[in-house]
C-alpha cells in the first residue's frame, strides 16, 4: 500500500470545521497581495497607467511615496557609495514597515520568488519526494550574507545583484530577461528534488536580512491556545521553518512565535482544525 | 541539542569553506560581468563607469521616466551588468530632454543630479571612426550627422578642406569637437553608411592624453598674456602697390579681395536652414 506523507492531508481537518476558504484564507490573502503588488508594477509598462514606476529593489508610488530595498542599499553602502538622501528615505520606511508588519512577512506577502518555491513544495508533496535538508544547513543564508556584503566591499560594486534571483525574476517580469530564466527554474527544480525549502530557508540573504529585522519586529504569530493542540502535527508539515513552532507551541515559555525566521505567512493559523494560532503583538501576555 | 567543540569547529570549516567557495565565484563572475562593451552608452549624468556600478541599484525608475524609450536595463544577453540602464547610440540615440527625467528620477545618485544642464552631459564621445567610409571625406555633400546635431555648429562643425583628389574640388567634412559633444549619439543613430562611420565612444577610448610636458607654445602665450620669447622682428616685403604677401598663407595676393569660399562656409555652419527650424 501507498504510504501517504502527512502533507498530503494537511488541512483536511481544518476544512471540514472551517470550510475551504476558512482553511486557505491566508494562503489565498498571499497570493492576492503577491500577484496584485506585481500587478500594479506591470500596469505602467503594459498598459501605461503608471500608479508605481520601477521595481523591488526602488520604486515611486504615485510620484510621491518612495520605497526601497534596504538589502540592495547595504550592498552599495559596502561597495563604496555614499548613499543618496531619496533611496535612503525609501529604505527607512520600508525597513519601519517590515518592523511592525514582521521582517520576513516581505518574503511570504511580496517576494515573487516565494510563489515560485511554494509551487516546488506543492509539487514535491503531490510527487510524494521526501523531505530533505541535502546537507545545506538552514544557517548558510546567514554566511551568504555575509558573502554579499564581503564580495560588494571586495570588487566595488553590487555583485550579489547580478546572481541575486528575486530581483532578477522581479525585474525580469517588468523589464524584460532572456536566459535569466534558467537560474529561477533551477531554483524550483533545486527546491522540487535536492531540499525542501532550499532556497527560502536556507540559502536566500535576502530573507536572512529580513530574518535580522524580525529579531525585533512587532506582528507575530501566537499559538495562543496552545492547549488546545492536538498533535496532528499538521503545523509542523506546512511551516516553511518548522523549527520555529516548537518552542511556542510546546514550550513552557511564551506562546508567541519569536523566531526571527518566521515568514508571518499564517499558513499555521489557516490548517490548524483547533484554531491554536493567531496573529498578535510580540508583547502579547496570555 | 549539545554539540562538541570538535563537531562545532568542523560544521564552521564546512559552511566557511563553501562561503569562500561562493564568494570566489561570485567576484570572478563579477570581473567578467562589469565589462561595459563600447557600443552601450550609460544615461546622461552617470558617475564614472567603476562608481556607477557600485550606485546603480537597477530599480528602472530612470528607464520608467524616458519619455523617448531610449533607455533600457540590461537582460543577461546584453553583455551589460544585469539590470543596469544603458542605450545604444545606433538604435537610439538620447534625445537630451531639457529636464532630464532620467537623472531626476534616480534614487541613488548613481545619475548624478548636479547635471542640470543637458548640455553639459559627457555619455561618450563621437568620433568619426572611419573616415575612408565617410562619403564627406570622399567629396559628396553628405553633413546628415551635422545637420542631426542638437549642439549643431558647436559639437560638430562642416569644415572645407581642399580635395587632393580631384586637384579642383572642395570636401566639406564633419569634424566633432570635444568640449561640446555631449555624446548623445543622434549623429550614430543617423550616420546614412550601411555601418555607422561615426560613432560615439567612451570617452576613456574615444581620447588620448598627452603627457603633461607637451606644452602648447600659443597656449602658454594667451596664459601669460604675452610673448614668452622676444617676438620675431616683423619682416618688411617689398611689394608693389595694392598687393600683400602671406608667408603662410595664400601667398601674393590683391589688398581688397576676400576668399568667397570661406564665407561661404561660415554660412553654412551658421544660417543654416534646419538649424532655424529647430530653434522655433
Amino acid at each position: 500500500m501507498k504510504k501517504t506523507s502527512i502533507c498530503q492531508v494537511v488541512g483536511n481537518d481544518a476544512k471540514k470545521s472551517k470550510g475551504w476558504l476558512g482553511a486557505n484564507k491566508y494562503l489565498i490573502l498571499r497570493r492576492l497581495s503577491q500577484l496584485g503588488i506585481l500587478f500594479l508594477f506591470l500596469l505602467g509598462p503594459l498598459f501605461d497607467i503608471w500608479i508605481v514606476k520601477g521595481n523591488l529593489t526602488s520604486s515611486l508610488t504615485l510620484d510621491a511615496l518612495p520605497l526601497s530595498d534596504p538589502f540592495v542599499l547595504l550592498q552599495s553602502f559596502f561597495a563604496g557609495h555614499s548613499l543618496a538622501t531619496d533611496a535612503l528615505i525609501g529604505a527607512f520606511i520600508v525597513l519601519m514597515f517590515y518592523f511592525i508588519v514582521g521582517g520576513r512577512a516581505f518574503c511570504s506577502w511580496v517576494c515573487p520568488m516565494n510563489i515560485v518555491t511554494d509551487a516546488a513544495n506543492y509539487l514535491r508533496c503531490k510527487l510524494g519526494i521526501k523531505a530533505a535538508s541535502g546537507g545545506v544547513s538552514n544557517k548558510t543564508r546567514y554566511w551568504i550574507l555575509a558573502i554579499s556584503m564581503f564580495s560588494a566591499w571586495l570588487t566595488g560594486s553590487i555583485v550579489w545583484e547580478l546572481v541575486n534571483p528575486v530581483s532578477i525574476l522581479h525585474r525580469g517580469i517588468i523589464f524584460g530577461m532572456s536566459f535569466g530564466w534558467s537560474l529561477i527554474v533551477l531554483i524550483f527544480l533545486f527546491d522540487l528534488f535536492v531540499v525542501k525549502n532550499g532556497w527560502c530557508s536556507r540559502l536566500c540573504p535576502m530573507g536572512a536580512f529580513y530574518s535580522l529585522l524580525g529579531k525585533a519586529s512587532l506582528l507575530k504569530v501566537n499559538a495562543k491556545d496552545r492547549k488546545k493542540c492536538t498533535d496532528c502535527l499538521e503545523c509542523y508539515a506546512v511551516c516553511p521553518e518548522s523549527q520555529i513552532i516548537n518552542p511556542a507551541l510546546k514550550g513552557n515559555g511564551s506562546s508567541i512565535v519569536l523566531d526571527k525566521n518566521c515568514t508571518n505567512c499564517g499558513r499555521c493559523i489557516d490548517i490548524c482544525e483547533p484554531k491554536v494560532f493567531v496573529y498578535s503583538s510580540r508583547f502579547k501576555k496570555n | 541539542m549539545a554539540i562538541s567543540r570538535r563537531e562545532f569547529f568542523i560544521n564552521s570549516a564546512k559552511l566557511a569553506t563553501t562561503s569562500a567557495l561562493i564568494a570566489t565565484g561570485i567576484v570572478s563572475y563579477s570581473k567578467y560581468a562589469y565589462s561595459i562593451p563600447a557600443t552601450a552608452i550609460r544615461p546622461p549624468g552617470a558617475l564614472a563607469e567603476k562608481d556607477f556600478i557600485s550606485a546603480c541599484i537597477r530599480c528602472g525608475l530612470c528607464v520608467n521616466d524616458c519619455p523617448f524609450s531610449t533607455l533600457s536595463l540590461a537582460t543577461e544577453e546584453d553583455g551589460v551588468a544585469i539590470g543596469t540602464p544603458f542605450f545604444t547610440a545606433r538604435t537610439a540615440g538620447c534625445e537630451m530632454c531639457e529636464d532630464i527625467p532620467c537623472v531626476k528620477a534616480c534614487p541613488t545618485g548613481a545619475l548624478d543630479k548636479k547635471l542640470t544642464d543637458i548640455n553639459n552631459a559627457k555619455m561618450g564621445l563621437a568620433r568619426i571612426v572611419d573616415t575612408e567610409g565617410c562619403i564627406a571625406y570622399q567629396g559628396l555633400r553628405c553633413e546628415v550627422c551635422f545637420n542631426i546635431c542638437p549642439l549643431q555648429g558647436k559639437a560638430i562643425t562642416v569644415e572645407m578642406r581642399h580635395n587632393n583628389r580631384s586637384g579642383k574640388h572642395a570636401l566639406f567634412v564633419p569634424v566633432v569637437h570635444y568640449d561640446h559633444c555631449t555624446g548623445c549619439g543622434k549623429c550614430e543613430e543617423a550616420c546614412i553608411m550601411e555601418e555607422a562611420v561615426i560613432k560615439v565612444l567612451p570617452t576613456k577610448l574615444a581620447m588620448g592624453k598627452r603627457q603633461d610636458h607637451y606644452k602648447l607654445g600659443w597656449e602658454e602665450k594667451q596664459k601669460a598674456g604675452g610673448s614668452l620669447v622676444s617676438p620675431d622682428i616683423e619682416h618688411k616685403y617689398n611689394l608693389p602697390e595694392g598687393k600683400q604677401y602671406d608667408l603662410q598663407g595664400k601667398g601674393l595676393t590683391d589688398i581688397k579681395v576676400e576668399s568667397s569660399l570661406d564665407n561661404a562656409l561660415d554660412s553654412l555652419n551658421s544660417f543654416n536652414p534646419l538649424f532655424d527650424i529647430k530653434k522655433k
